[in-house]
């Protein structure tokens, strides 16, 4: 088992090229990963926009 | 590398960009100590958060698409030819990793530190606007706009005008090497863009417009804040060049370090012009706002800002003329710009990286006429016409309208700023109200302890 594409050091090492485990998902790292930033923003502004109503209530009473 | 000279080149030239982020850190570290020293006490916290966290927002986005931008649209696209192929760059790429080289053409030891280096940038571009729309800006409208200009206007306007192959510099002659317009210029502009929408905070004019000042709460972070950017800004002129690069056009070779246009400079020429530009701002600061340390202090950094676009090739004495007369138009014109147009600047980040990155690029058109913009004698020389467009499309159109039309977009979604009631009474305010409740709590509970309840 080896999450690398190679299973040593041996030979030229120019020729392996990544070193990264799971070559080949790139393409799914990096929908998941514009995903998490997109879901970030929208829960962070909904939670912002929530508490700011709240301070307004609080502080305009 | 299976030669020992290639490996020095490549590993130094590695070590060389990865340094100048570590030095560029520092920016960031005096952009939150001189953020938060000229908030008010109220909003301390929110004004700390909101700097920190474009750092990771820009990042991530300069990951996905800031930096395939940059070697993606040199050519406009569509203006010298279309998009460019940027494999290296994509966000699945292979070298967008640790990689040890095949098929790699060097980017496999240059891609993660060039990315930084030019991410660093990108986090500039943002803090700058950071600070100018302090203590009524809601954080999440602003970490949108923080991604708008760290990773994608300001590093179009890089593709544009700041790349050995753009369509700015092959057209126009443009030359900006440490960036007054394609750094400075832009983030100034993008903060004017938003402040006319966003409007001053509550009490900066009296009821017949007279600007009133509020002053920074705490003048020693301040200071410090801006002296770490000056150090940080060591790092920026440093990561500008690269550092060994053959220069000799046609027959024998002779190796240099060059501006990013891979038109000769040297270490040495740009230290000089550095630290008189700085000189000359802090000396014109001083005397121009009769010793107030807070425009003393920004006033160096105008300094160099102002000296930037030509201090690859300026004479020392040049760059700091250049930085005296910047500084006084900046200072000059932000009072003016305040008092006329009622633009609550909290910072005078708009004056000093925007009016003075302005005037930078411009003044550069007139100091280097002639000279060659590129190594490529099918480009444009530098000349004051196509400088002063430049200019204008750093700060009006690649800064001042997507920030003007983003906070207007923002605005009209509810949000852009802080509802009144809670910027009168602070954005920390509610926060340090529920502490203050919870210490209660705790002092109550140790009180009884202490009775044996």
């Amino acid at each position: 088992m080896t999450t690398g594409s190679f299973t040593d050091w041996a030979g030229t090492i120019a020729d392996i090229g990544p070193i990264y485990p799971f070559v080949g998902t790139e393409f799914l790292l990096v929908l998941i990963g514009v995903a998490f930033w997109i879901a970030w923003h929208i829960t962070q502004i909904k939670s912002e926009s929530a508490r700011l109503k709240e301070e307004e209530d609080h502080f305009s009473s | 590398m299976d030669d020992q000279l290639t490996a020095l080149v490549v590993i130094f030239t590695e070590f060389y960009y990865w340094l100048t982020v570590v030095i560029m850190f520092l920016i960031h570290i005096g952009f939150c100590l001189y953020e938060v020293g000229v908030s008010r006490r109220k909003n301390h916290v929110h004004t700390l958060m909101k700097n920190t966290m474009l750092i990771p927002l820009v990042t991530i986005t300069f990951f996905f698409f800031g930096w395939w931008i940059y070697f993606a649209f040199p050519y406009g696209p569509g203006i010298v030819g279309g998009i460019v192929e940027s494999p290296h760059a994509e966000p699945w790429s292979q070298l967008m990793g640790a990689h040890m080289g095949a098929g790699a053409d060097g980017w496999e030891r240059i891609n993660g530190v060039f990315w930084a280096a030019f991410l660093l940038f990108s986090w500039t571009a943002a803090s700058i606007v950071s600070g100018s729309v302090i203590e009524r800006i809601q954080s999440g409208g602003f970490w949108i706009l923080a991604v708008a200009i760290g990773s994608v206007f300001w590093i179009i306007d890089a593709a544009w005008g700041w790349h050995a192959e753009g369509w700015m510099v092959q057209l126009l002659g443009y030359h900006d090497a440490y960036a007054s317009g394609v750094i400075h210029g832009i983030a100034g502009g993008f903060a004017l863009g938003i402040l006319i929408v966003l409007g001053p905070r509550i009490g900066k004019f009296a009821a017949d417009g007279t600007p009133r000042n509020i002053n920074p709460r705490n003048p020693w972070l301040v200071t410090i804040g801006l002296f770490l950017i000056y150090t940080g800004f060591w790092g920026f002129y440093v990561a500008c060049n690269i550092p060994i690069w053959d220069i000799q056009a046609g027959d024998g070779e002779f190796f240099s370090a060059t501006n990013i246009y891979l038109g000769p400079t040297t270490l040495s020429a740009i230290t000089f012009n550095f630290l008189m530009s700085l000189s000359g701002g802090l000396l014109a600061g001083y005397w121009v706002s009769k010793g107030d340390a807070f425009w003393t202090y920004s006033s160096g950094l105008a300094g160099v800002i102002a000296a930037s676009a030509g201090n690859d090739l300026y004479h020392p004495i040049q760059a700091m003329i250049i930085a005296i007369i910047g500084v006084v138009v900046m200072y000059k014109l932000h009072y003016y710009v305040e008092r006329r147009f009622k633009i609550d600047d909290a910072v005078g980040a708009v004056a000093v990286h925007g009016y003075a990155g302005f005037y930078g690029v411009v003044v550069c058109g007139f100091m280097l006429w002639g000279y060659p913009s590129s190594p490529d004698t099918s480009f444009a020389t530098i000349n004051p016409i196509g400088n002063f467009i430049g200019a204008v499309i750093m700060f009006g159109v690649l800064g001042l309208l997507p920030g003007y039309v983003i906070a207007k977009i923002l605005n009209s979604l509810g949000l852009l700023r802080i509802p009144p009631a809670v910027e009168i009474a602070g954005l920390d305010t509610a926060t340090r109200e529920s502490w203050e409740a919870e210490a209660q709590a705790i002092e109550q509970a140790e009180a009884e302890a202490a009775r044996g309840g």
